[in-house]
Parts: structure tokens; C-alpha cells; sequence
């Protein structure tokens, strides 16, 4: 046998060729992702003038604002929602997921689709749907109106409850499917050996099932944390402005007090809890592939 | 020695398929007993019922005298080796083989030291903190091993584990767990589909095919007295024959066999009555010879014919041959190539084969 012919090849450093192929991702990132972010971490150093226009000086007000107890508090409150409505969705999606991916292979197609139907529909529209069942003459106060006729009709409508209920429907699917994606990767084989050595149904859950579906749970996670904490449509629909969350008050920061400063310093702290959260989410995700591999 | 498993009158349908029908068979306790069988043919399915991961349609399962039909799998004394070998990818070596100790809530110093005693039983001592996909396939299989035999199983059911592995890893693998399987005294339940492995390792051996149980044996039995076309077919080589019965005697009967062939059986082999039957002949028991005179013709041989040979493929240690007999009948048979300086056999050759009237089986058609 001849020795086969030495390929030089680096994996670290791409040929020219794949810069060539990866230009348009590149230009498109570069263009509006690191330019904006680039001029969102300049202008929270900068200061505003009576009419909202940007000076460009050098200034740690805006990052001292940032500090101010009120918005501390909003920054805890809106981490608080969103860590709850990821609760919310883990639980609720995680058995969604499973039996989707333990269903028959023929099935599994068919309900995936129903868990984007959705997405088929404007968000907005659906937005507007839960507030006509819940808002006090909704139907979901007509269904118990129904039921019982001497019940109290309630204000679920424009409550904190309201909002994560919003913020559930907006996020479980991006929690159902990386955990569909991890349970479908699940071998049988794993399930049948830990009830063939001794585990019951629950602790076949807990030591098999849950460690071997960590990547997936951590990726919707991600996915369903950090969109949550900066989200200000649903708050302002369904929570009518009662209960601001830092997406609202940023919103507000550019549009209504025109301070774009301070809503660049609230943005780039808020991004800072961003990469902060992903590097954790990374860690935790890296230790569980590292273990699959 | 007493019952370990006892599977009495088992029937497991899916759906309209039948994979498992009224099969009954008890296995000793300390036996080695391999379901042999092509893939489709039940055997996996017998062993599902065993271990408690599928519950039979009709009849019932029982484990060292107790009925364990709807107990659970991981309420059943079994432990099992998978075919995949499936070690939890999340764990270590040791945290694997531990599994089932710590499901058992068993003291952790005695778990490890338990732990520590299989990992030795299977030559993997020193590896407890590697990962599975840190492993070779050989050392997978061994930590599966020891993962089930650390429980104490009264029962060890393997799932073809050895299917996996390379040719030579596989033949001194199976020298092993029959060296294991004597020195633990457990019983074993191996499933394949590979003849070689069931007549290496096993005491006995069920013949599955088509759901039902064909033949229950030792290797001896099964390989030269088949009972069926199946079992003689599918563990080694066989001519099978259809036999017309030409004369019968107080002790012998004289066949003519497809193609013309004339054959002398013992009477007692020929089924009382018939007039036909199916005779299953191994290429190995015909005797080759170019002269008559030759010694393999020792008393006894009473069929002796002459054939041409039609085709021969050198094997290294044996020869194949495909002989022609002079009334036209096509036999397989094999010899061994015992010197360089004996009989060599050439296509076109007249040779003259003998074969001894007690190595002629009949066997069932079905």
C-alpha cells in the first residue's frame, strides 16, 4: 500500500474559500449586530439635551442611573417573571416533549405541527385573543358564568398573573422543542437497563431521564429566559402597563422620554445579564454534552 | 437440580403478529441455555418476557418457583446484558456498574467494594472514572457484565452481546462468560442467532424458529440428531433428502433418496408407517476415498456408492467437495485435509464414499 498523500489541514483556520462562502453571514452580523451594539455601548457614555438630542461626551451618569433603586427593582422583577415563566414552561412543556418524543415515529411529525400551529398567526393577533378570554366580560369568565351562575366574575385581565400567562403561551414552544429534540435522542435501551437494575418508574426519571435531557432543558432555558426578561408586548397588552418590566421601561426610555442615552446604559447592563445567563447556560450545557458524547 | 425459569404455555402477540406461540420450556437452575434463532424468529421476545419488559398475551412466567408474569422488571431477581450494551452515557464506569446497588439502597462502602470485586471479575480494574465512550466496544460489553452480575441475578439474561465484537474478541469472549457462568453458578440465558457461539457455551439449546420452540438439546444432540429441516438446516451444514422407501427388513430399511441414490437406514430411525420422509445427512459424516479398498469403509459403513466430483473449494484445514453419485444425486460433503500427501481431491474425479447407516437422520419437514 502506498501512504496516503498528506492533507494539510488546520481545523482552526478556515481556507480563504470558506471566509469567501461565510462573507454574507459575516457582512450581515457586522452590519447589524456589532455596528448597533457599537453605537448602543457609545451612546450610554454620552449625554441628551433639552430635546432629546445625543451630545457626545464622556459620562458614567446614565450607568449610575442604572443603579437607582427603582430600577433595580424592575431589573429583579422582570428576571422574577421571566425565571417563573420558564418554570412554568419546563414544567408544562417537559411532558409535552416526552410524549412527543417517545410517540411513534409516524405520530411524532403530526404533533410537532400542532405545537407550531401558532406561529402561523400574527403574535399580536394571539395576544389580543387571550385578552378577549380573559378580560372581565371574556370567555373564560362566560365559561364559569356557565357553570355556576353565582360566581363572582374576576379580574385576571391586566394582573401580573395575566402576564405570565401570556408569557408562557408566547414561550413554550421554545421550550418544548430542544427538549423534544434531546428526549427523541433518548436510547430505550437506557430506560429498560435502569428498571432491569432495580429503578422504579421515578428514579428512572430522576437518574436516567433528567440527566440525559439536561442539554435540551438548558437550551430552552436560554431560550425562553432571556427573550422573556427584555419582552414589553405582552406586559404593555396584557398587563396594561401595570406591571413594568425592564423591556417596557427601555422601550419607554427611547421612544416616550426620548433619553436614548439611558436607555442605551439600561440596554447594555441588560446585555450584560444576557451573556452572563448564556455563559452559564453554556457551562452547564457543555458539562452534560461533554458526559453524552 | 430445581427449576430457575419456567415459562409455561407463554403466548406474546403484537397486534395480529404472533411473536411468541404456546411455548413452554424450563431451565434448570446453574444452566447455560441459548435461544438460537434467525432474527424475527422470537427469541429476543423470550427473553423480554423473562426480563419483565413485555407481559404474555397468554400463560405465565415463573422465576425460582414464584410467579413473576405482572411483576415489573425491576421487581424480578433477572438482570440483563443488552444487546447495545446500553451504559448510561452520563455516568462512569464504576457509577454504572453501582447503578443497580443504589437503586437496591445497599451500603455505600459494600457497594463500592462490591463494585471494586466486579470490575476484577471482568479485567477492568483501574478504569472506575472513565466514561463509556472513553471505552473500547470489548471493554462496553465487560462493563455491562459486570453491571448486571454486581446485583446477584438469580437469572442472567444476555441479549447477543457479543454481536458487536470483532471475530477474535467475540471467540475469547465466549471462552469467558462460560468460565464465568461455571465459577458464579448463575443461571445464564444467552439469545443468538450465531450457531458457533450456542454450540461453544451452551448446556443446552432451544432451536427458535417462527415463534415455537423446534428442538430443546445439549450441541450434541441438536447437531447430530436434528430433530427438524429447520434445526438441521440452520446449525451447521446438511444434505436434506427426500426419501422414498423401497424395502424394509427386521432391522433395516433401504431408501431411494432424490436424484436416484440408494441409502440403508436403521430401522428403528424410519418412522413407523411412512412411506416417505425427509432424511438430513452432514457433508462431514460421508467418507471420501479414490480406492475401494480404503480403511475409512470400516464395518458398519453399509452405504457405499460411487460419485464423480463435480466441484471442489479448498477451505485450508478442509476441502468441500460437490459430488455427483453415479444415479445422479448431488451431496455437499467435506473432508479434511489431513496430509499433503493423501488423497487429493480434483473436480472430475471418480471417488468412492461410504457412510455409516446410523449417521442418516430423519427429521421432520416442518
Amino acid at each position: 500500500m502506498s501512504p496516503a498523500p498528506v492533507i494539510p489541514t488546520d481545523s482552526r483556520t478556515p481556507h480563504w474559500r470558506a471566509w469567501l462562502l461565510l462573507a454574507p453571514m459575516v457582512a450581515w452580523l457586522v452590519l447589524f449586530v456589532v455596528v448597533p451594539t457599537a453605537i448602543l455601548l457609545v451612546y450610554s457614555f454620552c449625554e441628551r439635551d433639552e430635546v432629546g438630542r445625543v451630545l457626545f461626551s464622556f459620562t458614567l451618569e446614565n450607568y449610575r442611573r442604572v443603579a437607582d433603586p427603582v430600577y433595580l427593582r424592575i431589573f429583579l422583577r422582570s428576571i422574577g417573571y421571566a425565571g417563573l415563566t420558564t418554570i412554568i414552561c419546563i414544567v408544562v412543556g417537559y411532558p409535552v416533549a416526552y410524549c412527543i418524543g417517545r410517540a411513534r415515529e409516524d405520530w411524532r411529525q403530526r404533533l410537532l405541527l400542532l405545537v407550531m400551529v401558532p406561529f402561523w398567526t400574527s403574535f399580536l393577533i394571539r395576544t389580543y385573543a387571550w385578552i378577549t378570554i380573559l378580560k372581565q366580560e371574556g370567555l373564560l369568565n362566560g365559561f364559569v358564568q356557565q357553570l355556576s351562575p353565582t360566581a363572582k366574575p374576576f379580574d385576571l385581565l391586566y394582573t401580573p398573573t395575566a402576564v405570565v400567562i401570556g408569557l408562557v403561551y408566547a414561550y413554550l414552544p421554545f421550550m418544548i422543542l430542544p427538549i423534544y429534540g434531546s428526549v427523541e435522542k433518548l436510547d430505550g435501551a437506557l430506560i429498560e437497563a435502569a428498571h432491569d437494575l432495580g429503578a422504579g418508574p421515578l428514579r428512572v426519571f430522576s437518574s436516567v431521564i433528567i440527566p440525559l435531557t439536561m442539554p435540551g432543558i438548558a437550551a430552552g432555558t436560554l431560550l425562553v429566559f432571556v427573550p422573556a426578561v427584555g419582552m414589553f408586548a405582552i406586559t404593555d397588552l396584557m398587563g396594561g402597563a401595570r406591571v413594568p418590566l425592564i423591556g417596557n421601561v427601555i422601550q419607554n426610555q427611547f421612544l416616550q422620554a426620548r433619553d436614548w442615552p439611558f436607555g442605551a446604559a439600561l440596554g447594555a447592563v441588560f446585555m450584560g445579564l444576557f451573556a452572563l445567563t448564556y455563559w452559564i447556560m453554556l457551562k452547564l450545557g457543555a458539562h452534560s454534552e461533554d458526559s453524552v458524547a | 437440580m430445581s427449576t430457575m425459569v419456567d415459562l409455561r404455555a407463554v403466548t406474546k402477540r403484537f397486534g395480529s403478529f404472533t411473536a411468541v406461540n404456546d411455548v413452554s420450556l424450563e431451565i434448570a437452575e446453574g444452566e447455560f441455555l441459548t435461544l438460537l434463532g434467525p432474527s424475527g424468529c422470537g427469541k429476543t421476545t423470550l427473553l423480554r418476557l423473562i426480563a419483565g419488559f413485555d407481559t404474555p398475551t397468554e400463560g405465565s412466567v415463573w422465576i425460582g418457583g414464584e410467579d413473576v408474569t405482572h411483576l415489573p422488571p425491576y421487581r424480578r431477581p433477572v438482570n440483563q446484558v443488552f444487546q447495545s450494551y446500553a451504559l448510561f452515557p452520563h455516568l462512569t464506569v464504576a457509577e454504572n456498574v453501582g447503578f443497580g446497588l443504589r437503586m437496591q439502597h445497599i451500603d455505600k462502602t459494600e457497594a463500592a467494594a462490591r463494585v471494586t470485586e466486579a470490575l476484577a471479575l471482568v479485567s477492568l480494574t483501574g478504569l472506575d472514572a472513565r466514561k463509556p465512550h472513553q471505552l473500547s466496544g470489548g471493554q462496553r460489553q465487560r462493563v455491562a457484565l459486570a453491571r448486571a452480575l454486581v446485583c446477584r441475578p438469580k437469572v442472567l439474561l444476555l441479549d447477543e452481546p457479543l454481536s458487536a465484537l470483532d471475530a477474535k474478541l467475540r471467540r475469547s469472549m465466549q471462552l469467558e462468560l462460560k468460565r464465568l457462568q461455571r465459577q458464579l453458578g448463575i443461571t445464564f440465558v444467552f439469545v443468538t442467532h450465531d450457531q458457533e457461539e450456542a454450540l461453544t457455551m451452551s448446556d443446552r439449546i432451544a432451536i427458535v424458529n417462527g415463534g415455537r420452540i423446534e428442538q430443546l438439546g445439549t450441541a450434541h444432540e441438536i447437531y447430530h440428531r436434528p430433530a427438524t429441516r429447520f434445526a438441521a438446516d440452520f446449525v451447521g451444514q446438511a444434505n436434506l433428502l427426500e426419501a422414498q422407501l423401497l424395502l424394509q427388513d427386521s432391522e433395516c430399511v433401504r431408501v431411494a433418496v432424490t436424484g436416484g441414490l440408494e441409502l440403508t437406514l436403521p430401522l428403528a430411525a424410519w418412522p413407523a408407517g411412512a412411506t416417505v420422509a425427509l432424511i438430513a445427512m452432514r457433508p462431514e459424516k460421508v467418507h471420501v476415498s479414490k480406492s475401494r479398498s480404503s480403511t475409512a469403509f470400516a464395518p458398519g459403513a453399509a452405504n457405499i456408492f460411487q460419485a464423480r466430483i463435480e466441484e471442489e473449494i479448498f477451505q485450508g484445514a478442509t476441502d468441500h467437495l460437490i459430488l455427483v453419485t453415479a444415479a445422479g444425486t448431488r451431496l455437499g460433503v467435506v473432508v479434511a485435509n489431513e496430509s499433503a500427501l493423501g488423497d487429493i481431491f480434483h473436480a472430475g474425479d471418480l471417488v468412492y464414499c461410504g457412510l455409516h447407516t446410523d449417521d442418516l437422520v430423519v427429521v421432520k419437514a416442518e
